[in-house]
């Protein structure tokens, strides 16, 4: 996986990833409440709504990281984490699960960096240990990840000796480095000091544009704005709208998008 | 909010007024170029110097009791049987620790595993063997051929059996004091390791799973070596702890040290001068053992905290006269 400046891709029509009517409780609470999406190979979603809206959760039945109760995500002509059995799904065992995530990467809104890790062995331990791929390779490609977010002097820093930006960062050159498909972003400069989004948004720009698909949970309007393809506009675990930046930022269609946009903005 | 709820400044609300004067030029007459001393500790010293007059009149008392026969000392201190018992405490200790944290670990991971069936096998195992007493199980497993006369392999209910032996034969005193230690402190270190594990952001597991990483492999590459930063103390002082308890196979006749010293003083009255062999021992073996200690903490910590250099480290750059390393900008981050 390189971040190559290539222009922007267009989005072509065949969906990477369709999730039809995901529902998801947490004890008594609906989170999700049959959620229906579709992503494009190349397109960059951004999941926007008010906290507690159940976007979080979403992203994270992506890589069921959390198990749903009912409904489909369906990933690059697979189901992820039920096979079908009758009239219902059964979940699949953790290793089965595991070679499905291989092709999904996620970024976390605390990073979660291995701390017993130097930069480079974080980026490097899945490739060997996973993919299984020689150590040499791994080191040059993890390299050259670093490079490309900016911290080739860094490879021999453990997490702890960097900011939060520059976790951030190594954070996606390891999701990348095994090569998904499918890039996460859970809030990925919620926990950030303003003067370190832009390095990471940068990052994911250039992400963007080199053709990744990517599904994003964000606060960051101006992001949406200049980066997505599309929006999705969750609110009390259902999709209050979507479409493109254009038409959910300037002229939303619902009162609860409008409320929330003007909170934010 | 009213402003008066804000200020600090009674109920008036007003402020102090701000003296906006530039401050006077220091004009070298005054003398606030003086030196800043940290805090003279002096009761330190003299808290010391009691202490160390106490320690010698008790050091004194005890090496001049007309009841300590000094010559029983030095005879019996690197005798051969007492060596040979120091030697057998030693074997025994490191078998019943390497054993019991495999066994410790196994039974840590059945404890958090989501399996029911499993974490109540770990829970009832921790609740028997952490329950009773050590001298009890070691007592049990020395006198297990009064329970079972035979141990044998085979179809339960059945005649068919594969092996059978005498269990005095198969299970020596040896034997089952290396089971009672170990079975033992496998219930404690089943809990130092669930606790270490527990220790560990669960924001971990989800990055490694999220990277495709199976569950195995996650507990050894992630989770693992960071519990060990929170097991690897305790851990040490259980290895401590288990070195004196070896002493507590004297009661099924394993010859280690202690029923070494307690054989020979049976015989020649000299109770006293045998413990302090025997203390000794213990003293010089604990104290060894808190080397690997020291080390195993500094490698599980890297990355947690900075590291300086080692003891030796320093004692090498001292005898060097190396002039002190610069601290570069990129180490300094």
């Amino acid at each position: 996986m390189t971040i190559t400046d290539g222009g922007s891709v267009q989005a072509s029509a065949e969906p990477l990833l369709t999730a039809r009517r995901v529902r998801k409780r947490f004890g008594k609470v609906d989170v999700l409440k049959g959620i229906t999406l579709s992503v494009a190979k190349g397109e960059v979603m951004c999941l926007l709504g008010p906290s507690g809206s159940g976007k979080s959760t979403f992203l994270r039945c992506i890589n069921h990281l959390e198990t749903i109760d009912g409904g489909r995500i369906n990933f690059d002509g697979e189901l992820i984490g039920y096979t079908q059995r009758k009239g219902a799904l059964q979940e699949m065992t953790p290793r089965e699960v595991a070679r499905q995530r291989r092709g999904i990467g996620m970024v976390f809104q605390r990073f979660n960096l291995f701390p017993h890790m130097t930069a480079l062995e974080n980026v490097t331990t899945a490739p060997i240990g996973i993919r299984k791929i020689p150590k040499t390779k791994a080191v040059a490609e993890a390299r050259e990840l670093l490079d490309q977010v900016g911290l080739a002097d860094f490879a021999h820093a453990h997490p702890a000796q960097l900011s939060g930006g520059q976790q951030q960062r190594v954070a996606i050159a390891r999701a990348l480095a095994m090569e998904p498909k499918l890039m996460l972003f859970d809030e990925p400069t919620s926990a950030l000091d303003p003067e370190l989004v832009g390095d990471v948004l940068d990052v994911m720009q250039k992400l963007a544009k080199s053709g990744m698909t990517m599904v994003v949970v964000t606060h960051e309007i101006g992001f949406a704005r200049g980066v997505a393809d599309s929006i999705v506009f969750m609110d009390e675990g259902v999709v209050v709208e979507s479409g493109p930046p254009s038409e959910i930022l300037r002229s939303p269609r619902h009162q609860r998008t409008k409320a929330f946009l003007d909170s934010v903005m | 909010m009213p402003r008066s709820d804000l200020t600090h400044y009674g109920a008036s609300g007003t402020r102090p007024p701000v003296d906006l004067s530039p401050l006077p030029a220091d004009d070298g007459e005054n003398d606030d170029d003086v030196v800043a001393l940290p805090l003279r500790h002096t009761w330190r010293w003299v808290a010391a110097g009691v202490l160390g007059l106490g320690f010698v009149w008790l050091a004194s008392s005890l090496w001049n009791n007309e009841n300590v026969d000094h010559a029983t000392i030095a005879k019996f201190m690197f005798s051969g049987q007492i060596v040979h018992g120091a030697v057998l405490t030693i074997v025994l200790t490191f078998l019943a620790m390497v054993l019991s944290t495999i066994l410790g670990v196994v039974l840590a991971l059945m404890r958090l595993s989501s399996n029911p069936v499993l974490s109540g096998l770990a829970w009832l195992y921790i609740w028997v063997f952490r329950g009773t007493p050590l001298l009890v199980q070691i007592v049990f497993w020395g006198y297990l051929g009064l329970l079972y006369k035979q141990i044998s392999l085979g179809v339960p209910f059945t005649d068919f059996t594969v092996f059978a032996a005498d269990t005095n034969t198969l299970i020596p005193a040896f034997v089952a004091g290396v089971i009672a230690l170990t079975t033992n402190q496998a219930a404690y270190t089943a809990e130092i390791v669930r606790a270490g594990m527990l220790s560990v952001d669960p924001g971990q597991k989800e990055a490694a799973y999220s990277l495709g990483m199976t569950p195995l492999f996650t507990l050894l590459k992630v989770e693992l070596p960071q519990a060990m930063r929170v097991i690897i103390p305790p851990m040490g002082n259980e290895t401590i702890s288990m070195l004196k308890d070896t002493a507590l196979l004297s009661l099924i006749a394993v010859l280690e040290l202690y029923t070494v010293a307690e054989r020979i003083s049976a015989q020649n009255l000299r109770q006293v001068e045998l413990l302090v062999v025997v203390s000794c021992w213990y003293l010089v073996l604990t104290s060894v053992l808190s080397v690997p200690q020291y080390y195993l903490e500094r490698h599980f910590g890297r990355g947690s905290r900075v590291l300086g250099p080692t003891p030796i480290g320093r004692v090498v750059a001292l005898l060097r006269r190396q002039p002190k390393p610069r601290v570069t900008a990129k180490e300094s981050l």
